[in-house]
């Protein structure tokens, strides 16, 4: 068996790509799969803490690159889900530390130690970085928030996806393009302030795979080192289960796209 | 403007605007996909001698390639202004 390799991108910057990493990775987790976790972004280390492993990096991708640590040395185990591991992205400056050669060897050893899935954390851009974590993917998800710039970059970025991607070299089929809309905010499309699902699924013409709500509880889960989709309460952490499901092949309907209907009480503390 | 009226302005619902600069912008962008570099460059040149004749911004010009079997395909379109042609476009160079 080898592991299915997702690759979390979006040419643009700071739209929640780590955030999402760390949910989908926790989700398949949380659905018995065995999943690693590989944070892409080299000199700009993150999704150690979002996922609350911070304190425990030795080694990281880079030292495994080149043979300073074996992948079992380097492979952070989570302290929730004992089927998750997180692969530290290394804070050196060198842009140069990853090699394509180097990265296929770290995939094809996860697939020989029997994961099933590979989740790649992509740096912003469309440099080295964001090259080499989507070059070996299967599958792709796309994170886009419901603004130009961001809409104008996924677009780029499923053009790269397309072209620039072992899969697309070989003529091995196409990589599975999954656009996931993230930071959306109902109450702002209601009044015509913020563009639509339907508007980001017309423009780059391929349906959204989920809808992440704007929400605080991001930031608190951020804050915990706990990934969001933990928090089972929280609208956030439920449209990211759904769309772990929906990648897994479940159907289900989207949530969180209309403005609540808000209660007294929610009203005045906010929910 | 009173102050009541700007603490109750709201505003202006802008997504439509957006949706149509997104619609037309990332078309361009498909078109001109792996399409050769010097394209840009092409385009400007253009603008450059087209602006000889006639008064035109660089978004009245639109190129578009396009391959079919083997074809490629140039076209170059430009949104003539309603004031046509200049009058005196044989002068047009040095008037930069
Ligand atoms: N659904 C959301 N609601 C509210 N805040 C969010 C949401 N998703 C992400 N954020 C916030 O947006 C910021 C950027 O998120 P994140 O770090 O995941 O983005 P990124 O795409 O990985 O950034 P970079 O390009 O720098 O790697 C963070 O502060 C995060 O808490
Ligand atoms: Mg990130």
């Amino acid at each position: 068996m080898t592991a299915e390799i997702i690759v979390v991108t979006s040419g643009k910057g700071g739209v929640g790509k780590t955030t999402t990493s760390a949910s989908l990775a926790t989700g398949l987790a949380m659905a018995g799969k065995k999943v690693a976790v590989i944070d892409f972004d080299v000199g700009l280390r993150n999704l150690d803490l979002i996922m609350g492993c911070e304190r425990r990096v030795v080694y990281d991708f880079v030292n495994v690159v080149h043979g300073e640590a074996t992948l079992k040395q380097s492979l952070i185990k989570d302290k929730r889900y004992e089927n998750l591991f997180v692969l530290a992205a290394s804070q050196t400056r060198d842009k140069d530390a990853l090699t394509q050669e180097g990265v296929e060897k770290v995939l094809d050893s996860l697939s020989e130690e029997g994961f099933d899935y590979v989740i790649c954390d992509s740096p912003a851009g469309i440099e080295k970085g964001a090259h080499l974590a989507m070059y070996f993917a299967d599958k792709a998800v796309v994170v886009v928030n419901p603004e130009v710039s961001s809409v104008r970059d996924s677009d780029r970025i499923l053009g790269l996806l397309a072209s620039k991607t072992r899969r697309a070299e070989r003529g091995e089929g196409q990589v599975t393009q999954h656009l996931l809309l993230t930071r959306y905010n109902p109450a702002r499309v209601a009044i015509g302030e913020m563009l639509s699902v339907t508007d980001v699924e017309d423009i780059l013409g391929i349906k959204v795979v989920g809808v992440i709500p704007e929400s605080e509880n991001v930031l608190t889960a951020s804050n915990n080192g706990v990934p969001v989709i933990v928090d089972t309460a929280s609208p956030a952490g439920q449209a990211y289960s759904d769309t772990v499901a929906r990648i897994l092949g479940e159907e289900r309907p989207l949530r969180f796209i209309d403005v609540p209907k808000k209660g007294f009480l929610q009203r005045v503390f906010g929910g | 403007m009173g102050i009541l009226d700007f603490l109750k302005r709201r505003p202006e619902p802008t997504a439509t605007v957006a949706r149509e600069r997104l619609r037309i912008i990332v078309a361009q962008e498909r078109s001109s996909r792996g399409a050769p570099d010097y394209l840009p460059m092409m385009r400007n040149e253009l603008l450059e001698v087209i602006k000889k004749y006639v008064h035109v911004d660089i978004e009245a010009i639109n190129i578009n390639l396009e391959r079919d079997s083997g074809h490629e395909i140039l076209e170059l379109s430009v949104t003539l202004p309603d004031g046509k042609a200049k009058s005196d476009a044989t002068n047009a160079t040095t008037a930069n």
